[in-house]
């Protein structure tokens, strides 16, 4: 019941509505909820990097405004607003405005054929991995316009780096989702999830090596640590949004957040079984939460008290049922948003040649041989095809790092010296 | 082997993370890792930093018992040596000019010291004979000027003996230890002082008579 409780919304509010309107409702609905989830996805996931990164360096992190800094991203949403739009002299003033908007719509298209649920997916493409290669690629355009109609050295190198790096990156990127669309035979996200219902995709040598390097790769394409070469901070001022203030600055961040928030997502749809999950009963997890809600000290009662009746309203409304899809879709996606503020509390930035050294020397030459990898397991689904399939990809991944290995000069030996 | 110190920076990472919430702690603790440095910061104004017991923050006035019985005497040694000029003193006197007394001392009509330029050395404490000025550890002084309001006059700067031994007790113990045969001498000058007029209400006719060659003897065989 949970679990299909906003189609069943959605289509008890459509039936509602005269048979002429229905058609026209069904599509203003998908754009209403997409246009008003995004920025809220986005800013609690400013407020969620924020706090994250702060505990892995021993801080606290925003919590001056409301409950845990709940209301942070309001503020700064509020302070953004208000701030002056300043377009520099001599700057393509078209250009200058255009750009962040260029960014931000592919960025929100991305979230058309995404299936957040069992029946939840807004459209259902049957060339939808297609669609978000050439969607999410946009991008590259709008960092490059942005960058050089601000007239600035600093935005050009930064925009100049990012279309090199996501031209770079895009490669191993769409060969890596080549082995999904092998294996399943067919784009459209929803059956590719559909697929993973016996076994997660992840869980196969072929997907174990494709998820990763699909999800590196992502990371490289919307230009996070540690490969945020366009932006380098300590390089580069801002990189492309160097010239930007106000609410466009807000906009590139924006659009920044929810292509990150795309790239886990559509790694979750292509190999971590997307809104499939064990089949666990809900109240389970409405009892782990119960008892963190319990225990948080600076929850006020009201809210814990609420909170607490909430949960155990739903367990006992929706007794037997398991963890609802969407449910698991968000958890997912957001672990994986945990691991991408992970890597930026870890690492520190590549450098310029590594990272392209990185994708065209390594990533690449992986995926091609994944490819080959993922033959294998459709041709021979046996034992042996599995055992060949693992010696393939330790041996080829042992080669590739041999061959990576930068040169090693020999030990210089001053002989007039003894 | 290649990729592990990548591995093992997120495991650091990770560590960290965990161990800065209660439940984390205990499960880092359970599994035998090391807990991680926790929260270093704190949420100031809640939670304050405890500092050590010699940090200092602009200068206050002591009194003993009462405001009234301040130490300073306003012999202006601290106006003259404080480097960035912060202090402004006038001693009281009265209308021929003459300093007036307060329990047997001069003291100061006018305190100044202008926190927005006092820059915390300490050369005030170390230059006062009297041990009449010490060093605060109040840090909260921001107001909405720096006019007036960071001008802290002698009625704010007044704080009492009792409170510096509070914050800083170390120090206190011997400011009094160099005070205690000063004060004894005060009180026997005072209880001498005392006797005197006593002595010098008696009936007048035959003291001065009597005692003042005898005194006038002794002292020169002292010298002598």
């Amino acid at each position: 019941m949970i679990d299909q409780a906003f189609v069943n919304l959605n289509s008890t509010l459509l039936g509602a509505l005269p048979e002429v309107l229905r058609p026209w409702a069904a599509g203003l609905v998908k754009i209403g909820v997409i246009a008003g989830l995004a920025p809220l996805i986005m800013m609690y996931l400013t407020w969620f990097e924020r706090k994250v990164i702060a505990r892995m360096q021993n801080r606290l992190g925003p919590d001056r405004v409301g409950i845990y800094g709940l209301k942070q991203p309001l503020a700064d949403g509020l302070k953004m607003l208000m701030k002056e739009d300043i377009v520099p002299e001599g700057a393509d003033k078209l250009m200058h405005t255009l750009a962040p908007l260029v960014a931000l719509i592919p960025a929100l298209l991305l979230f058309l054929v995404l299936p957040f649920g069992r029946n939840m997916a807004p459209l259902d493409l049957n060339i939808g991995v297609l669609y978000t290669l050439a969607v999410g690629s946009i991008g590259s355009y709008a960092v490059f316009m942005g960058g050089w109609a601000s007239r600035s050295k600093f935005p050009v190198m930064g925009a100049m780096r990012t279309v090199a790096q996501i031209v770079s990156y895009e490669i191993p990127g769409a060969l890596a989702v080549i082995t999904v669309i092998m294996v399943t035979g067919t784009m459209s996200l929803v059956s590719i999830v559909e697929a993973q219902s016996q076994w997660w995709f992840v869980l196969t040598p072929w997907g174990f090596i494709g998820a990763i390097i699909f999800f590196l790769s992502g990371v490289a394409e919307v230009n996070r640590t540690p490969f945020d070469m366009p932006e380098a901070e300590s390089e580069l001022v801002g990189g492309f949004h160097t010239e930007y203030s106000g609410m466009k600055f807000a906009l590139w961040y924006m659009a920044e957040f929810l292509e990150s928030f795309a790239v886990c997502a559509l790694t979750v749809t292509l190999f971590l079984g997307g809104w499939q999950g064990p089949a666990i009963p809900f109240w389970v997890l409405a009892a782990v939460l119960v008892i963190i809600m319990a225990m948080a000290k600076r929850l006020p009662i009201v809210a814990k008290v609420m909170g607490i009746g909430a949960l155990v309203a739903l367990s006992v409304v929706s007794f037997g049922e398991a963890i609802p899809s969407w449910l698991w879709f968000f958890t997912k996606t957001y672990s994986l948003m945990f691991v991408m503020v992970w890597f930026r509390g870890t690492f520190p930035r590549l450098r310029v040649d590594q990272l392209m050294g990185f994708a065209w020397k390594f990533l690449l030459p992986l995926t091609l041989v994944n490819i080959v990898i993922a033959g294998i397991w459709v041709a021979m689904p046996s034992v042996v095809g599995v055992l060949l399939d693992v010696v393939i990809a330790l041996v080829s991944l042992v080669v590739l790092v041999k061959l990576n290995q930068p040169a090693s000069l020999e030990k210089r030996t001053y002989t007039f010296a003894e | 082997m290649t990729g592990f110190g990548v591995l093992r920076g997120m495991g650091i990472t990770l560590r960290q993370f965990i161990g800065t919430y209660r439940f984390g702690k205990w499960f880092l603790k359970l599994i035998g890792l090391d807990e991680g440095s926790g929260i270093t910061t704190v949420a100031y104004p809640e939670v304050k930093q405890k500092h050590a017991e010699n940090f200092r923050y602009f200068p206050f006035l002591v009194y003993d018992e009462s405001p009234e019985d301040m130490r300073c005497v306003a012999c202006k040694i601290c106006e003259q040596e404080c480097p960035p000029q912060c202090i402004h003193i006038t001693m009281e006197k009265d209308e021929k000019g003459a300093p007036t007394k307060k329990f047997g001392r001069t003291y100061p009509a006018q305190f100044d010291i202008d926190v927005s330029i006092c820059m915390s050395c300490r050369i005030c404490v170390d230059v006062c004979p009297f041990d009449a000025i010490e060093m605060d550890n109040d840090y909260e002084v921001a107001d909405y000027g720096r006019g007036p309001e960071m001008n802290f006059n002698r009625d704010k700067l007044l704080k009492s003996a009792e409170y510096f031994g509070k914050i800083k007790p170390t120090e206190h113990a011997e400011v009094e230890a160099r005070l205690e045969p000063k004060r004894a001498k005060a009180k026997a000058a005072a209880a001498a002082a005392a006797a005197k007029a006593a002595e010098a209400a008696k009936p007048a006719e035959d003291k001065p008579a009597d005692e003042d060659p005898s005194d006038a003897g002794s002292d020169k065989g002292d010298a002598s």
